[in-house]
């Protein structure tokens, strides 16, 4: 095969490639956030709230958690014009992967409230506990022990996810690397770059949310 | 909007569209089943690679690793893109299908591993140890001891992973395999409204997700430990 | 010529000296029972035996061959030898008790399963296990599984067999029953080590008593003379303090 492996034209590219790395970190920031209220809301709705709320609820992570995020994000995005609603690439990706995630949050959410022990809450409503007390000493910690490994995987999903803002033209790392690439022809060179820089990206991100972890919540995660 | 939808549904729903929406529903579902496949049998390769502490496959073993923490960590869309590359100048003939196919399957491979050895190691050592005594070697004691014993912490988070490549099927579109987002595309360009043409999709999707969602759950409730 | 021969034997887990420099030699037929404060290195000794737990120095001998431990082959023929009865009994969770018994005779001494099956029957009734075949290990109590474990151990159809503390995890009304199989295996000529805390299950069916302390053999002798005449002081220390409750 008469292929020499030419790393220079995207080393040169690099600042460009890193400057994608930094918007993909912040679809990932935006959709987090975004959903992780969305998330509070549906996590409470499916464990406090009424008939009618427990089951809306239940359809909008069923349907977002079983469909994928592209055609999600597809509909939005040439279903809404005609409803008279331009929703530029951007806010379309956003949009579409914040009700996403919002999905999944839910869930994760959901898992930390049911997680808490009704023998603890026994134990110290019977010390005399009020209820905001108990909110703040018994349940919260607990919940946010039980409830940080996943979002922090979670959160590492998003960075992954958020690829798909380049099939709409949106310019973070993969949607520069298909620039980069097409302007250099160089693909696989790009692409394995890419690939390294999203590696360590979300091993950093693993790594520092690990780290927060085991200092704010002592919580001991593994990044390998 | 809602006027235009009323007026083309009836000729959406054709046989035509009807045989198209399935046979790409049956693209989608062959890859992911390939993809599932390959990925056990490879992941279960990689895990119990990975377990073994012999000296001569240690260079097997770091491969094993590096690859694993690599598929892991990269996005499907860039797996792909990858693998179109590669794949391109050296099989000339390659179809996308079989290029999608194969990035499935490095994905999946790279998931289930993780998720196998996290099984295998499951098995308490003790298990291992009466086998070792009564004179098991390594094979016998992998398939009569610790596999056996090892399904119940596989199988509910294989069957979510399993949900997940479905859905990461739809960026194949994206190179042009007419799977079911492709399809829906199509049928939106062939001048169909959007909402309907990707809500016939997404239903696809629902019906071939849901199913397996729900055998997950099904899965993670009854395997839970006692 | 002993049957089973400990010379000298050492075994260090990192830095810690687990055993040290231990010495023993059981005749064939007899039954040795280890007595000691825990830790003091019993149980390292039966895993050290059967393969388990690497020696770092000393030799063993079975009917006079010395056994390398590193090599795989010697390991194979001593444990065609040599079968060990664990504490957590360690029935594999998915098969039933006669798989559980015959899994080993068919699978790795390659007999056929109809005499493998005769063999297990007849072994589960001598455990008092006859009407538990198809059964799961999770669905039998500890005692039921211990008895199972042996009856394992035996399809095995040891020389030499040993048994670590194989009543110590179980309900007090479990006990006796262990302790009735295990008597009436004494009687059949088996050589076999028992480590154990019964002391006066101990002091009845033993041929002769250790005491081992801090990884080594403190005294060696009859039961009578271990429980009622000890020469050394922290036998009298461990046997007064034991045989107090």
């Amino acid at each position: 095969m008469n292929y020499t492996f030419q790393f220079t034209e995207v080393w040169r590219e690099l600042p460009y490639l890193l400057g994608g790395a930094a918007v993909t970190l912040q679809i990932a920031f935006i959709t987090f956030w975004c959903g992780a209220f969305i998330g509070i809301f549906g996590a409470l709705a499916k464990v406090y709230g009424g008939p009618i709320s427990k089951r809306v609820t239940s359809y909008y992570v069923t349907f977002f958690t079983n469909t994928p995020a592209l055609v999600q994000v597809f509909l939005l995005y040439y279903a809404l014009p005609d409803a008279g609603v331009l929703l530029s690439s951007m806010a379309a990706v956003l949009v579409g992967l914040t009700l996403n995630a919002g999905a999944y949050l839910t869930e994760i959410l959901r898992a930390g409230v049911v997680s808490v022990r009704v023998s603890e809450m026994e134990a110290a409503t019977a010390l005399g506990m009020s209820r905001l007390q108990l909110l703040r000493y018994v349940m919260l910690p607990h919940i946010a022990k039980t409830i940080y490994a996943p979002l922090s995987n979670f959160f590492v999903w998003l960075v992954l996810g958020s690829s798909l803002a380049a099939l709409f033209g949106v310019e973070e790392l993969t949607g520069r690397a298909i620039n980069v690439s097409t302007a250099s022809l160089r693909s696989i060179e790009t692409f394995t770059i890419v690939a390294m820089i999203y590696v360590v990206l979300t091993v950093l991100a693993s790594g520092s949310l690990a780290l927060v972890g085991r200092l704010a919540f002592r919580v001991k995660a593994k990044v390998f | 909007m809602f006027g235009q939808i009323a007026e083309q549904v009836p000729l959406f729903f054709n046989y035509h569209n009807l045989v198209f929406l399935l046979q790409a529903a049956g693209r989608t579902l062959a890859m992911t089943i390939i993809g599932c496949t390959v990925g056990l049998v490879c992941g279960f390769l990689i895990a119990v690679l990975r377990r073994s502490l012999s000296i001569w496959l240690l260079p097997l073993r770091l491969i094993g690793i590096a690859y694993v923490e690599f598929f892991r960590r990269i996005p499907f869309l860039v797996i792909l893109f990858i693998v179109l590359f590669v794949i391109e100048p050296l099989v000339p003939g390659a179809s996308l299908l079989f290029i999608a196919t194969v990035s499935i399957c490095l994905l999946s491979t790279a998931f289930l591993s993780e998720v196998i050895r996290a099984g295998l190691e499951s098995v308490p050592p003790q298990q291992i140890e009466g086998a070792s005594a009564l004179n098991f070697n390594a094979i016998q004691t992998l398939f009569l001891v610790v596999l056996p014993q090892s399904w119940r912490v596989i199988l509910p988070p294989a069957a979510a992973f399993i949900v997940m490549f479905i859905k990461d099927t739809s960026l194949a579109s994206q190179l042009g395999v007419i799977e079911l987002t492709f399809a829906g595309k199509m049928l939106v360009n062939r001048g169909f409204s959007p909402l309907l043409g990707f809500g016939a999709v997404l239903l696809c999707y629902f019906a071939l997700s849901y199913p397996l969602s729900r055998l997950a759950a099904y899965l993670e409730k009854r395997l839970a430990s006692p | 010529m002993h049957h089973l021969e400990i010379r000298g034997l050492s075994s260090a887990y990192g830095k810690t000296e687990v055993l040290k420099d231990v010495s023993l030699s059981i005749d064939k037929g007899e039954v040795v029972s280890l007595i000691g404060p825990s830790g003091s290195g019993k149980s390292t000794l039966l895993r050290v035996l059967i393969g388990l737990t690497p020696p770092t120095g000393g030799e063993v001998f079975v009917a006079g061959d010395r056994v390398d431990y590193r090599q795989r082959k010697q390991l194979r023929t001593l444990r065609d030898k040599m079968s060990i009865v664990f504490q957590q009994y360690n029935l594999f969770q998915n098969m039933t008790v006669m798989r559980n018994v015959t899994i080993a005779p068919v699978k790795i001494k390659r007999r056929p399963s109809k005499e493998a099956n005769e063999a297990a029957t007849r072994l589960l009734e001598k455990v008092g296990m006859s009407d538990k075949h198809d059964a799961y290990p999770n669905e039998l109590s500890g005692g039921q599984q211990q008895r199972v474990a042996i009856a394992r151990a035996l399809a095995a159809e040891p020389e030499i067999l040993l048994l670590d503390e194989v009543t110590s995890a179980l309900d007090p009304e479990r006990v006796n029953e262990v302790l009735d199989t295990i008597r009436s295996l004494t009687d059949e000529g088996i050589t076999m080590m028992i480590v154990s805390h019964e002391m006066a299950f101990v002091r009845e069916v033993s041929t002769r008593v250790a005491m081992m302390d801090d990884g080594q053999i403190i005294e060696y002798g009859t039961p009578e003379t271990i429980f009622d005449a000890p020469k050394e002081a922290r036998t009298r220390e461990f046997v007064s303090k034991i045989l107090r409750h």
